[in-house]
């Protein structure tokens, strides 16, 4: 099974400690969902997970692989990566854009074929695009925008998948649609890593919550176990009501802790 | 558009032209005596006219408009910004001054490689500087306002050179260097020129694709296993090769590296990598075309093809800043 592992992993800019200590095991067929306050370290130990900000201690491994002994290329073709900011400086088309995912195999997105041009029409058809493969993605709604991403991220077939806020700008119905996806992602087996704010939306879909503050991992396990009223006043600083269900998730905050 | 007819189409066209301004010229020629001398029959003089005057001249304004082309294709997609040209960032100016330094120093004679190694080291030094600019500016605004300041300074030391020039020679040398021309070039000058124009077109074509990935930005390309060092560093080295080797030919000839990238874009799914070849067969064709102007209209000293560029250039410019603003925010 893979494993993608992060051990003891530091983070220092401009002598601020972003990530201090953190170690988490992610593993196939899970979505974990790190959440935190702004500032806790989310984005940074996103990044660090996909090799993007060097570590001053630590390391990050992939099936026992340290990270950079890969290639840009092989590490791309193992962890695929949705960041928080999705521009396009051209206007493609939603096609290409998404072809763009198979970058790793070595495919250009104006000529997709055989196996790459397969897997550009599976993530169409998963993520519903197909009817506006040919639009131009600077005509896309926001909602449209953040399910072309997906498609591009899973267009490259990785057994990991790190997502940045993916669902932050969304209404109500397409981040259901967007965390759908993510969810059918780990359910058929891909391991998914994902940083949002939204807590009633992440302890309905997430099969593990990472909870940080001020740099460090403070808590790590299913919803269901760490989604307390005591740790929202520990990480976030406020009261909360939470009721869990199958169904729906619900967290409700009260007001900032006394 | 399909590449394939895209390329046929486009050289095509670029043939047709081709022959249109070997056809052209201040030498009237009947159609007749022009297909002779074409196809290697004609008299003498009609041979010459034909093939050591129109023939290299029109092959260099080609090779200078194509490289441009392609420079600015790959510029625009490493900075991701339709502005970003040899020509506007200060880099064709930073070569030409180059090319200067050396003509001043006397240290380029003719057939001689130092001109255009001259050219090509001005080129890299200001792309380099770009590109650290471009790693810290945040907007492209400043950008495009460090290519302002790089092209007034090399503009203030080719002054200072003209100022200083020891004799009327090396002054009228320098001068058609900053102005742009390919009247009177021989194949020779191609020739000292290919090797350069080579490596540079290697060097963009092996990192198209990336280019395209990098549509995404930086972030979002490392993430789809972009090499963005080795991407910036063969952009750069490519693009400077290619626009101090076309500097070297017909000196500093703005704005080709803007429009023709710009005009093909539509036509290839707006695709970094897929613009470069079809931009630089337009920026050929442009150019060609540019020249027969230059060779056409009736001025009493021959117009000089960067000054009609430029005249046609800078209100193109003016009009892609605007609209890009518009479109991009």
């Amino acid at each position: 099974m893979d494993k993608l592992t992060v051990k003891g992993a530091c983070v220092v800019k401009d002598n601020a400690e972003l990530l201090r200590d953190a170690d988490a095991v992610f593993a196939a067929g899970e979505l974990a969902v790190i959440v935190g306050p702004n500032g806790a370290g989310k984005t940074t130990l996103l990044s660090a997970l996909l090799g993007l900000t060097p570590l001053i201690a630590g390391a990050v491994t992939l099936n026992k692989t340290p990270l950079e002994d890969l290639a840009p290329a092989q590490r791309a073709r193992a962890i695929a990566y949705i960041p928080q900011e999705q521009s396009h400086a051209w206007p493609m088309a939603v096609r290409a854009s998404v072809g763009l995912g198979r970058y790793a195999y070595g495919a250009s997105p104006g000529a997709l074929a055989g196996e790459d041009a397969a897997a550009v029409e599976r993530a169409l058809t998963d993520c519903a695009l197909t009817p506006l493969q040919h639009r131009s993605v600077d005509t896309l709604s926001g909602g449209e925008r953040a399910r072309v991403a997906c498609a591009r991220a899973f267009a490259a077939e990785t057994p990991f998948l790190l997502a940045d806020e993916p669902v932050a700008a969304l209404d109500p119905a397409h981040q259901l649609n967007v965390m759908t996806l993510l969810r059918r992602y780990a359910d058929q087996g891909g391991g998914a890593v994902v940083v949002m704010h939204d807590l009633s939306l992440a302890a309905r879909f997430a099969t593990r919550l990472l909870w940080m503050k001020d740099g460090r991992i403070v808590a790590d396990g299913a919803p269901k176990d760490t989604l307390t009223a005591t740790r929202m006043r520990d990480v976030f600083e406020v009261d909360a009501r939470i009721s869990l269900g199958d169904e729906a998730a619900h967290v409700a905050v009260v007001g900032p802790s006394a | 558009m399909k590449p394939l007819k895209l390329y046929l189409i486009a050289s095509a066209g670029v043939g047709l032209i081709f022959l249109a301004a070997l056809f052209i010229g201040t030498t009237p020629m009947s159609l007749t005596r022009f297909f002779r001398a074409l196809i290697g029959a004609g008299e003498a003089g009609d041979m010459i006219v034909l093939w050591e005057i129109r023939a290299p001249r029109t092959l260099a304004a080609f090779v200078v408009g194509a490289s441009l082309g392609a420079s600015g294709a790959a510029l625009q997609g490493l900075l991701r910004n339709p502005l970003a040209e040899p020509g506007v960032l200060g880099v064709s100016a930073c070569s030409a001054l180059g090319g200067a330094v050396a003509l001043f120093y006397g240290a380029a004679s003719a057939a001689s490689l130092t001109a255009p190694l001259a050219a090509v080291v001005g080129a890299l030094a200001a792309t380099i500087i770009l590109t650290l600019a471009a790693q810290y500016a945040a907007s492209v605004v400043t950008l495009i306002l460090i290519g302002v300041g790089l092209s007034s300074f090399a503009g203030a030391v080719m002054a200072l050179l003209l100022n200083l020039a020891p004799n009327p020679f090396s002054l009228a040398e320098m001068m058609s260097w900053t102005l742009g021309s390919v009247a009177n070039r021989s194949y020779g000058d191609i020739a000292l020129a290919a090797p350069f124009l080579a490596v540079g077109g290697v060097c963009i074509a092996s990192v198209a694709r990336s280019l395209s990935a990098l549509t995404l930005g930086e972030a979002s390309a490392y993430g789809l296993g972009v090499n963005l060092e080795r991407t910036r560093i063969l952009t750069v080295l490519g693009a400077s090769l290619m626009t101090g080797a076309s500097v070297s030919i017909a000196g500093a000839i703005g704005f080709i590296g803007l429009v023709a990238p710009h005009m093909v874009r539509p036509l290839v799914g707006h695709d970094p990598a897929r613009t470069i070849g079809p931009a630089a067969l337009l920026g050929g064709a442009v150019l060609i075309v540019a020249d027969m102007g230059v060779r056409l209209i009736p001025t009493t000293t021959e117009l000089r093809l960067g000054v009609l560029a430029a005249l046609i250039g800078a209100p193109a410019f003016v009009w892609i800043a605007m609209r890009s603003r518009a479109r991009y925010g």
